[in-house]
């Protein structure tokens, strides 16, 4: 028996417009330390936030999207992303970056750790959770 | 099993309440808070929009915030339930979980 609780982090904000985003991530990594069952959902203009490619370099911002690749090294392993946003802003799972994460029990495999979910899917990935932290 | 969702940005403002009512569940709670209770109004042209999504959601405004913008309490959408401060209390520590749509 453990006290592992299921918490998700729901992300709706395009990246660079308002802090959101960047917070998220921070306390995604800093919520990873205490060994709870994290999930990532990304929806409505979140799903801006996981595309490739980004350059932050002449608008001088700072990029955070590489830290999406590391969520793996801390146990983040679950990014849900609604396929209905992706639709409505005319993106594709080939717009986003190919996030991976190491099967730590399955030989270290490296696996995808996004999944694309209906709106419907998405709002039953809600109703699951024990918190539900949005930004 | 239920949610509470809450949502405190005008309907008019951004998609935040079509995306909350998008992905309640039947029986969830969706309280209007701040700006938010502006989607809880009658006579406008989010109304049926609201009404059609939240059919089978329970519905609820802060009866503080829409006094405090100047609504009529006339005006508050029929199926829609105005509720004070420690009904909000009484709400969240009743369901299952918080959402809060920002």
């Amino acid at each position: 028996m453990s006290d592992v609780k299921k918490f998700l982090y729901v992300n709706r904000k395009a990246p660079y417009g308002t802090i959101y985003a960047q917070e998220a991530l921070e306390v995604v990594l800093i919520g990873a330390a205490f060994d709870q069952d994290v999930a990532m959902a990304f929806l409505d203009d979140g799903v801006f936030q996981l595309t490739k490619g980004q350059d932050t370099k002449e608008a001088g911002l700072k990029n955070f999207s590489p830290t999406f690749r590391a969520l793996g090294d801390y146990e983040v392993t679950k990014l849900y992303v609604e396929q209905e946003s992706l639709d409505e802003r005319g993106l594709t799972l080939d717009d986003l970056q190919d996030i991976q994460y190491e099967d730590e029990d399955d030989d270290y495999e490296e696996k995808p750790s996004i999944i694309v979910v209906s709106r419907a899917a998405m709002a039953d990935v809600m109703a699951d959770q024990d918190v539900v932290l949005s930004f | 099993m239920s949610t509470l969702h809450t949502v405190n940005k005008s309907p008019f403002q951004n998609q935040t309440l079509i995306s909350c009512l998008g992905h309640a569940k039947a029986g969830d709670s969706v309280l209007m808070i701040e700006d938010g209770v502006y989607g809880a109004m009658s006579g406008n042209a989010m109304s049926e929009v609201v009404a059609g999504l939240g059919a089978n959601i329970k519905l609820f405004v802060l009866g503080a915030d829409v006094a405090a913008r100047g609504i009529d309490a006339g005006r508050v959408a029929e199926g829609v339930t105005s509720v004070n401060y420690e009904e909000f209390v009484g709400m969240a520590a009743s369901c299952d979980r918080v959402q809060n749509w920002l």
